[in-house]
């Protein structure tokens, strides 16, 4: 072996191993716990005891802001636009219902029974998603959603049919948190799994896993030609993200102790896409200040105007779109982009 | 069996008319335009302000349908749709979604939110019997009338020197463009033309379908598995995929009433799976 052909190879490697450094340092710095995200867990904390008449909005933004997170995984990392995940949602919704009706009270246990069945759903539908457009896509996700609006629909010796169900009382979370009259129980319960399911999704998110789901949506072929295994990777995320969807269905149900078949309505797809639109898309807490923002507003219009309000979420749909979402989603961009400067090993 | 036959046609032909210009707009223009139902709803409300307040005849309100419908749409075109033509595939969902919504809450407005119903010319309600089989008068009616105006618009797509401009622009934008085709005219006018055809199937569909507020979202799901499963290279491929469409609803309805939407959306996902560019698609692409 030659010396020059040694050097070549030595030069190799150590080019390799700085590549490798390199690229654990930025998805290091990717991952950093960012000062925005401190703020939003301490301001939601402190919602707790400064609005304690505000509980069941707050509760409802928790339960939006977790169905939106999990749509970002599927849409703002994978980017597939679905118009049916709130399949996942009210099939979540309808299982925690059933559960705490004929089996469990106990509110964790029929949430992770919801968690488990949405995904299940969510892996035998992300088959179906692989192939075509975007529009064959869109087609196959609405197809799913008013499949399962129709078989609840249908099923009314189970579901309750157009009535829903009714007539439960989820017991005691873990056999200690009692559900009280205002919705305090509720709110830090919905907090709690909220903050968990984003700290789940931020980690997967931002793991090479989420790198790799980031260059699928940026073109599937050339993702291909570096060995991303782009049907795989899309399979797992859909399946996570309707996990989480499943559990944020089953939040509802059990906070609210009523299930109606609007879980699975088309609007609440086209609510959860707005809620995106608003905060954002790509960083999963679009969904949560996006779900702060949203309901918020519709609050706000629907005591102003309760019958029509309708009419102005969808004027603010058109808005956002022809004035650009990327520039509006990019404020958060002007945030402090660290919170601390030591880790910053550049 | 053969009344059901017939009424699967009438309405086929029916939701053919309604989804013809999504075609255009959604397989041509590659403009996913979920508000397609929004159009059709306007010609069936122009319909019914027409008749039930000024008594004008059913003659002269399907024209006045197809009139009102495609100028809202050139108005529409021209001021917002023709921005998004190269947006995302997202964007473009999330602005036809927002229409909808507009457009649903506007019509609960101003019309309220109940079923709307017309009063057919005598001449057309009814049945008569055509040899042994019970025909409605009123969906002979549609189905002559659709009939024609699908042969008319494979006449106008292959024939005429617009037909071939507008198969130009979609073809390449950039090179009809060269050649000195306006494109941005012809899109125009073709989704007026489509919007006017959409809104001529609402006035026409107000006794078979029904209208009320919800009409887009309801039909939203229909106009697309006509689009998707006809494929949009051709006017006979949304047509045949309409007629089938209209057919296994209506027989799906009659015999297995309990299941029969499930019916149409499994097809239409196992559709897609199969044929992901539609039934008739020429391969490429």
């Amino acid at each position: 072996m030659s010396v020059v052909q040694q050097e070549t190879t030595v030069m190799a490697n150590s080019s390799t191993a700085s590549a490798t450094s390199r690229a654990a340092k930025l998805m290091k710095r990717r991952s950093r716990i960012r000062f925005y995200e401190i703020i939003i867990w301490v301001v939601a904390i402190a919602a707790y005891f400064v609005l304690p008449s505000k509980m069941l909005i707050l509760t409802e933004i928790a339960i939006l802001a977790l169905f939106a997170v999990s749509l970002d995984l599927v849409l703002g990392f994978a980017g597939i636009v679905s118009l049916g995940h709130t399949a996942f949602f009210g099939l979540g919704a309808y299982i925690a219902g059933l559960m705490a009706l004929h089996y469990v009270a106990e509110p964790v246990t029929g949430l992770i029974v919801a968690g488990i069945a949405a995904g299940v759903l969510g892996l035998f539908t992300s088959f179906l998603i692989l192939r075509g457009s975007d529009l064959t896509r869109l087609m196959t996700t609405l197809g799913i959603g008013l499949m399962m609006a129709e078989v609840a629909n249908q099923m009314a010796w189970l579901t309750g049919g157009a009535d829903g169900l009714s007539g439960f009382l989820p017991g005691p979370i873990l056999g200690l948190f009692e559900f009280d009259l205002f919705g305090k129980t509720g709110y830090i319960y919905c907090l709690v799994v909220l903050f968990v399911g984003t700290m789940i999704m931020r980690r997967i998110a931002f793991s090479p896993f989420g790198m790799s789901l980031k260059a699928i949506k940026g073109n599937a072929m050339r993702a291909g030609m570096i060995a991303v295994p782009a049907r795989k990777r899309i399979v797992i995320a859909y399946t996570i993200a309707a996990v989480f969807a499943g559990m944020a269905g089953a939040l509802l149900t059990q906070t609210t102790s009523f299930v109606s078949p609007d879980v699975l309505a088309f609007h609440r797809s086209a609510d959860v896409l707005l809620v995106l639109v608003i905060g954002g898309t790509g960083y999963l807490y679009g969904g949560i200040f996006g779900a702060i923002l949203f309901t918020l507003v519709k609050d706000w219009l629907s005591v102003i105007t309760p019958q029509y309000w309708m009419f102005y979420i969808g004027l603010l749909l058109v808005i956002l779109v022809l004035i650009g979402r990327d520039r509006l989603a990019r404020w958060v961009e002007y945030l402090p982009e660290r919170f601390s400067k030591k880790e910053d090993g550049r | 069996m053969l009344t059901i036959l017939f009424d699967g046609v009438a309405y086929g032909m029916l939701l053919f008319i309604l989804a013809c210009g999504l075609t255009v707009t959604l397989g041509l223009m590659n403009f996913i335009n979920l508000a397609h139902g929004a159009f059709a709803m306007a010609g069936g409300y122009v319909t019914v302000i027409m008749m039930n307040r000024y008594g004008i005849s059913f003659y002269w309100c399907l024209p006045a349908a197809f009139i009102v419908a495609a100028f809202i749409g050139l108005i529409l075109e021209r001021t917002l749709y023709q921005w998004l033509y190269q947006a995302p595939h997202l964007d473009q969902v999330l602005f036809s979604i927002g229409l909808v919504f507009m457009a649903i809450a506007a019509t609960d407005y101003f019309m309220g939110g109940q079923q709307q119903l017309i009063n057919l010319p005598p001449e057309l309600s009814g049945r008569m019997d055509v040899f042994g089989v019970g025909v409605g008068r009123y969906r002979l009616f549609t189905i002559i009338l659709c009939a024609v105006l699908a042969v008319a618009l494979q006449l106008i797509l292959s024939k005429t020197r617009f037909g071939s401009r507008l198969r130009a622009a979609v073809d390449d934008r950039r090179v009809a463009m060269g050649l000195g085709i306006n494109v941005p005219v012809v899109f125009a006018l073709t989704f007026a033309f489509g919007s006017g055809l959409a809104g001529l199937g609402g006035a026409m569909g107000a006794e078979i379908l029904g209208l009320d507020p919800n009409f887009p979202l309801k039909f939203m799901i229909y106009f697309l598995i006509v689009v998707s499963v006809g494929g949009t290279s051709t006017v006979s491929g949304p047509f045949l995929a309409a007629l089938l469409l209209g057919i296994a609803d209506v027989a799906g309805k009659y015999y297995v009433p309990a299941i029969g939407p499930f019916v149409i959306y499994a097809l239409m996902i196992i559709m897609l799976i199969v044929r992901p560019n539609g039934l008739f698609a020429r391969g490429g692409r």
